[in-house]
């Protein structure tokens, strides 16, 4: 019986590779930390001239498939959710 | 004019300064003109791997600070004409030195030697930079396991934004038994997730630690590590050679009918 079911085991040779092409994607596509954080808060820093941004909510991210942004690569996702229609008099 | 090699990995104990001391010790072998450079200011090896400690008067930083000239930090490694060490401060850290300093300091080296070989400390801070200053090419080591394999990815990454244009990897203590049962990634899944050139594959061998008890390198000798070293020296000035068979039935015939 042990000798049946060591057979299916999945060998962890193919998980340490699979594991390893997945992380170094994403470093690779993902821009800095600091650059994401930053590029948040100029993206609020306009919004909210016009809408009042529900900050809490609000995320930023690059994901590796950008298929509904219409890219065929990469595309950078934003959810903005806003919490009431604000009119600012200029 | 000769090259500068840079040994690096990013992660510590893979096995870059038995590389630095197996690959030096190789290519003087060869009849190169070689001079190794301790860079792991504080925490210095590349002596006792080469079983030169006792021999040290200066120091890397000694010659940085001008304080004696750089053949009298230089030892010669008895036995080759023209072989050196140029070990590192061990009471000193590695803001000692500027990687302006070191370009200029291997800049003039190469003028003088084939090669100019130098072991990296480990990760990517001041001590990198010093390292990798004044590199044309570099070696990048790894084992295959995923932290070495990642952070030999980063070290990649960081040398193509330093231009530092040409390295090759070297994939150090492969295990053909745990590879053949699936527990280890191989050399070619290292290859394909890193996808740079290979320069060598180091089987994990006993006898490493043997040399580095007596801390006499082993490049060139019969078993298995030694001819590996043996083989990225030759690749390293140009040479094509085929990477050895470890799926040998040799070694392991042998093994039991005990020939040594």
């Amino acid at each position: 019986m042990g000798f049946f079911s060591r057979n299916k085991q999945k060998k962890s040779g193919l998980d340490a590779k699979s594991r390893l092409k997945l992380v170094l994607y994403s470093e690779h596509q993902g821009l800095p930390p600091e650059t994401i954080e930053q590029i948040k808060t100029d993206i609020i820093q306009v919004i909210s001239k016009y809408v009042d941004v529900d900050i809490d909510n609000f995320d930023i991210k690059i994901s590796p498939d950008g298929k509904l942004a219409g890219s065929n690569g990469p595309a950078l996702q934003a959810n903005i959710p806003i919490k009431e229609r604000k009119i600012k008099r200029i | 004019m000769g090259e500068v090699i840079v040994v690096t990995s990013g992660k510590g104990g893979v096995g870059k300064t038995t590389t630095t001391a197996n690959v030096g010790t190789g290519l003087a072998k060869l009849d190169k003109k070689v001079v190794l450079i301790d860079m792991d200011i504080g925490l210095r090896n590349l002596d006792v791997v080469m079983g030169l400690e006792n021999r040290i008067v200066y120091n890397l930083v000694d010659v940085i600070e001008q304080k004696c000239k750089i053949n009298q930090a230089f030892i010669k490694v008895k036995g080759y004409s023209n072989f050196y060490l140029l070990p590192c401060a061990q009471t000193r850290d590695k803001t000692s030195v500027s990687p302006e300093q070191m370009k200029t300091l291997t800049d003039t080296l190469k003028k003088e030697f084939d090669y100019v070989i130098l072991d990296c400390p480990a990760g990517i801070e001041q001590g990198f930079r010093n390292a990798i200053a004044g590199a044309d090419r570099a070696l990048i080591v790894t084992t295959p396991e995923v932290s070495a394999v990642r952070d030999a990815d980063r070290i990649i990454g960081l040398l193509d934004a330093n231009e530092v244009k040409r390295y090759d990897l070297v994939v150090n203590r492969l295990r053909m038994d745990m590879v053949k049962r699936g527990e280890m990634m191989s050399a070619e899944d290292v290859l394909e997730v890193l996808s740079i050139n290979l320069i060598g594959i180091v089987p994990d061998d006993e006898n490493i630690v043997v040399s580095t008890n007596t801390g006499t390198p082993l490049v060139g000798s019969e078993s298995l590590a030694g001819k590996a070293f043996m083989n990225i020296c030759h690749r390293v000035i140009g040479e094509e050679v085929p990477f050895l068979d470890l799926n040998k039935k040799g070694n392991f015939l042998s093994k039991l009918f005990g020939k040594k």
